[in-house]
């Protein structure tokens, strides 16, 4: 089944509080919280994808109550233990005061834009040729979870999971995160934006021209 | 079948309770290791706080609304002009423009996580993170907007973007009656973050 981060139509949350756009971090230890989790991605030691299942591997009730900032850290916590970056003693404090063999990697200032200018792009060139064409009709898989590992990462939202949508823009070929946050390979296939009605994901659609998007790869699709 | 290890002993309850402590700790361990630099953690934050914000999209919705032939050149391939704009870069390396039109009004949200394009819009506000945003988003997008004061003309479709892969949306939101002749500048004022991401509208001219 899904896990906590899949909330996608989910009830009862209340309100969305709009916040003026100058508004950049709401405590002082936020933007210190960003800057070391994106400085240990330079460690090269997970991709993107690996870390978001990390984030979604925290206890629902953790993933629940952290504010957003906490998520990244209880990932990065998670992360550094995995990989072996750090031990546990040393998470907790304990350290030897030896520095890490994979110090060499370590993101210093001068090397900070570049590595935000370059970013991580997705692309890449794949054998799989695309099933689909653009007005094709498709249903997407009936169990939104990962087929190659049990309670794996994927990014078909439980909403969507069997649902009947058209293809409505190819994106190229794209790394597969269901693979990729697995250590099984990036596993190119192509990727397409599909558009779904309103009616067809929802009881009680608020307008009947209503639709939603979403970025699908395409071993989450059928053809109709 | 492998299965997910991720379920016991989360390592983050080794880390002290407190956030501000947590994060005091992780930098503390990771500078004795010698793999995080404090000077490159000051370069991060500063670049997010005061050099790369939503006035970057702005400055690409300004430029479409004043030059048709940027429009154009924006919906055939975004990333190249973006690319040329200096508007490339971490969470924006495939970029889609959707337009706002009298028909269709487009709203973009991350449903499983908080993906946004950064390099156009900065990081993230605190709505776009919340559990009530992620969730409702895709449900009732109206009621969404009108918690942000906006209602839409019966005839308007709303369209919702779940960004569910690494491609990243900009809404160029339609430009306000009244606005003819300003300069691109002018036009910048009236992009707001919020009307680049669906969940307002540019500002009527004041």
């Amino acid at each position: 089944m899904t896990r906590v981060h899949d909330m996608g139509g989910r009830f009862g949350d209340g309100p969305v509080i709009p916040e003026d756009e100058n508004v950049k971090f709401h405590a002082d230890w936020h933007p210190r919280a960003l800057a070391i989790v994106l400085a240990s991605g330079s460690l090269g030691k997970w991709n993107i994808d690996v870390s978001r299942h990390a984030r979604e591997c925290l206890a629902p009730k953790d993933y629940t109550a952290f504010s957003y900032y906490e998520k990244w850290m209880g990932g990065l916590a998670a992360l550094l233990v995995e990989t072996g970056v750090l031990t546990r003693d040393e998470l907790a404090g304990q350290t030897d005061g030896q520095i890490s063999e994979l110090a060499t990697k370590k993101l210093t200032a001068d090397q900070v834009a570049g590595v935000l200018a370059r970013g991580g792009p997705a692309d890449r060139e794949s054998n799989v040729a695309p099933a689909f064409e653009i007005g094709d009709e498709v249903v997407t898989r009936r169990i939104a979870e990962n087929v190659l590992v049990s309670g794996g990462h994927t990014r078909l939202p439980s909403y969507a999971a069997g649902a009947r949508g058209r293809i409505m823009r190819y994106h190229g070929t794209h790394v597969l995160p269901d693979s990729n946050a697995h250590g099984l390979g990036e596993a190119p296939e192509p990727l397409y934006a599909v558009v779904f009605p309103a009616s067809e994901l929802w009881q009680h659609p608020e307008h009947p021209r209503d639709e939603v998007v979403l970025d699908l790869w395409q071993s989450y699709l059928e053809a109709v | 079948m492998p299965h997910d290890h991720h379920d016991h002993d989360h390592p983050h309850t080794l880390l002290p309770p407190a956030p501000a402590l947590r994060v005091k700790a992780l930098e503390t361990i990771l500078t004795q290791k010698g793999l995080v630099d404090a000077a490159a953690l000051d370069v991060i934050i500063d670049t997010y706080e005061n050099k790369i914000g939503p006035r970057n999209g702005a400055h690409v919705v300004a430029k479409a609304w004043s030059d048709p032939a940027f429009a154009q050149a924006l919906r055939t391939d975004a990333d190249k002009v973006l690319s040329e704009l200096g508007y490339y870069g971490r969470q924006g390396e495939h970029m889609v423009v959707v337009e706002n039109t009298p028909q269709t009004h487009n709203m973009v949200v991350c449903t499983l996580c908080s993906c946004y394009p950064w390099p156009l819009l900065g990081i993230p506000p605190g709505w776009y993170k919340s559990d009530a945003y992620r969730a409702r988003a895709v449900r009732e997008p109206r009621a969404v907007l009108a918690d942000f004061g906006v209602s839409l003309p019966e005839q308007t479709a709303v369209r919702v973007w779940d960004s569910t892969a690494e491609v990243r949306y900009l809404v160029l939101p339609m430009r306000p009656e009244g606005s003819e002749g300003l300069s691109e500048e002018a036009l910048m004022d009236l992009v707001t973050r919020d009307s680049m991401i669906g969940t307002g509208l540019a500002k009527d001219r004041s």
